[in-house]
């Protein structure tokens, strides 16, 4: 059901029947290795290319959450997947495994939240039992499409991020147990005007506040209910700068509650400049750390704002914005 | 030219970008420029020193000798390169590594392998000069201007 | 020994410049290379820059920017034995080692090397 301008509210309050987060070797060292359901022994997964390898990230991650959920593959009605190759061939190979009908979407590194939501409409309006929502990314394939070849000498800036090697997927079921969707708020695209593609966080930063806005706006509601808002990749800077936006629009939020998947899934001694980006960023994030947490119990109700640049290498060249788009997504357990 | 962007920006998108400049980390030049210094002197140093070889035991002059140095130490950089920790020296000596012939090495061997996936024709072939290109386009065309403009004022009699 | 301490300077003194066209400037890596073999060209046009070789030795021929001042160099010498048409023939002669090698070892290093990510 709409709500307000851009929310949608699911009234039956689907749920994450399975998730299952992997990563790479990098990240098998992270902050939150410990909410990992596998890791890969190293960036080629057994395969010939990095692509090929993120395909396999990806398909694990969709074998992991199926499974989880107690369910067939062959029951799951629909799949949204998104990433950051061209075409998203990751997500499509993937779905040409599963031989699921199959939904690509792209927004950068928020496909996250947009899978989840768009799983989520099918299921609370009827139109699925179980819908699975996916997305992944991987440092070596991302850094050879976007910026650098891999073992290329460029320096980068302590703004620059570190693309996550890591797949996350979601089923969306009826029932289950697990926490619930409770609502999405659809973002719109925000573009500040910035063009530095080493400093994507304070690139999405206006549009983590513009859609946080919005879903504020459209339910009527502060942001007292959630144990944890978290933004998707604004790292460390995107994240304060996100902080003083929210302040100039009147929302002052407590540090333990406003956080980044970014800024947390890595370690300190881990070098990642501002933090972690990429679509598996915000997916393992919240796929593994935060529905483990609620399931313990220590999280009841979370938003996950999943933030997303939406420039290509050739539009940069161009001498284009990077013009952003952020979705947010309301779990409870 | 961010003149010319500015004019384009609204007052809400200056003020938003006035205030991402100041929460950005300043990138420490002056740590960053000591850095690319020493590195950058180290490897000219390095070839000082083939260089010097070449002319004692290999009958190169000290004009001539240039050439086989670069080699050596393009050859050098492709080895580092490809051994995978050019990167991370780089990361740390910033131009000191990009500036030398080195840096001219690491852009096509780097981007050599990383496109072997892609077959050996259009991908290594194809691709090898994705970043080397840029500087052999203007290299030449620049020299190539340089030339022309020599030869025509030597020829009205000036230098 | 002296010549050793001159072309750790100047050769310092180069990349450090380049340095802060990267920071200050905000230059990629490539834009960089290109300002410097530009201005090793224009330099090299100039006759300023032979004696800085002589002067810096690999100091001054090992950064990038020697290489625009071999392409002009290359052309010049041409053009003195062959007229105008020389400033086309003659542009690689000199700098030829440095790019045949990149090519040969980049390719060589593609047939045994993956990239390690």
């Amino acid at each position: 059901m709409l709500q307000g301008r851009q929310t949608w509210v699911f009234e039956s309050k689907p749920v994450i029947a399975g998730s299952a987060a992997v990563g790479g070797p990098f990240e098998s060292k992270c902050a939150l290795a410990d909410d990992f359901d596998m890791f890969s022994e190293d960036l080629w997964l057994g395969q010939d290319s990095f692509e090929k390898a993120e395909r396999k990230l990806l398909e694990h991650a969709c074998e992991i959450a199926i499974k989880k959920a107690g369910v067939k593959k062959e029951d799951v009605e629909f799949f949204f997947s998104g990433d950051l190759i061209n075409q998203i061939i990751s997500s499509s190979f993937t779905a040409r495994t599963l031989g699921i009908p199959y939904l690509g979407i792209f927004g950068a590194c928020s496909s996250s939240v947009e899978g989840l939501a768009l799983a989520s409409i099918l299921v609370d309006g009827n139109f699925a039992n179980n819908a699975l929502a996916a997305t992944s990314s991987h440092n070596a394939a991302c850094e050879k499409q976007y910026r650098y070849p891999t073992e290329y000498g460029a320096q980068k800036p302590p703004t620059a991020q570190w693309t996550v090697t890591g797949a996350g997927a979601a089923l969306v079921a009826r029932e289950g147990e697990g926490p619930r969707v409770v609502c999405a708020t659809i973002g719109r695209v925000v573009d500040m005007g910035l063009s530095d593609p080493f400093n994507m966080g304070a690139a999405m930063a206006p549009a983590a506040v513009d859609t946080i806005s919005a879903h504020m706006r459209d339910l009527n509601i502060d942001l007292s209910d959630y144990d944890i808002i978290a933004t998707g990749d604004l790292g460390r800077v995107g994240h304060e700068i996100a902080k003083e936006l929210l302040k100039k629009h009147g929302i002052s939020l407590p540090e333990e509650k406003f956080t980044d998947c970014g800024k947390i899934i890595y370690k300190d001694e881990q070098p990642v400049f501002s933090g972690g980006s990429g679509c598996g960023c915000a997916a393992v994030t919240t796929y593994g750390h935060f529905i483990n947490r609620m399931k313990k119990g220590e999280l009841k109700k979370i938003l996950v704002v999943a933030t997303g640049a939406l420039l290509s290498p050739m539009s940069y060249q161009q001498k284009e914005f990077i013009p952003c788009i952020a979705h947010a997504v309301s779990l409870e357990m | 030219m961010s003149d010319k962007k500015k004019k384009k920006l609204t007052p809400t998108q200056q003020e938003y970008q006035q205030l991402a400049k100041s929460k950005e980390p300043k990138r420490p030049i002056v740590l960053n420029t000591v850095k690319a210094f020493f590195t950058g002197g180290l490897i000219c140093t390095l070839g000082q020193a083939i260089k010097t070889v070449f002319v004692n035991y290999f009958g190169f002059t000290e004009e001539t000798a240039s050439n086989p140095t670069s080699a050596v130490l393009i050859f050098i950089s492709a080895l580092i390169t490809s051994l995978g920790f050019y990167d991370h020296i780089a990361q740390w000596a910033g131009a000191g590594t990009a500036v030398p012939v080195t840096g001219f090495a690491n852009t096509i061997t780097s981007a050599a392998l990383e496109h072997r996936t892609e077959g050996y024709v259009l991908g290594v072939g194809g691709n090898m000069f994705k970043i080397a290109g840029p500087v052999i386009v203007f290299g030449v065309f620049s020299a190539f201007v340089v030339a022309i403009i020599k030869l025509i004022i030597q020829g009205l009699g000036g230098m | 020994m002296q010549s050793y301490i001159w072309a750790f300077l100047i050769g310092g003194l180069i990349c450090a410049i380049g340095q802060i066209l990267m920071d200050g400037f905000k230059l990629t890596p490539a834009h960089t290379m290109c300002t410097f073999v530009v201005l090793g060209a224009i330099l090299g046009g100039l006759g300023l820059y032979e004696p800085l070789i002589k002067f810096a030795g690999a100091g001054a021929s090992v950064p990038i920017s020697s290489f625009g001042y071999s392409l002009v160099r290359g052309a010049l010498l041409e053009a003195e034995k062959t007229g105008i048409v020389g400033v086309l023939t003659g542009i690689f002669e000199i700098t030829s080692a440095g790019i045949s090698s990149a090519i040969i070892f980049g390719f060589i290093s593609s047939l045994i090397f993956r990239p390690k990510g």
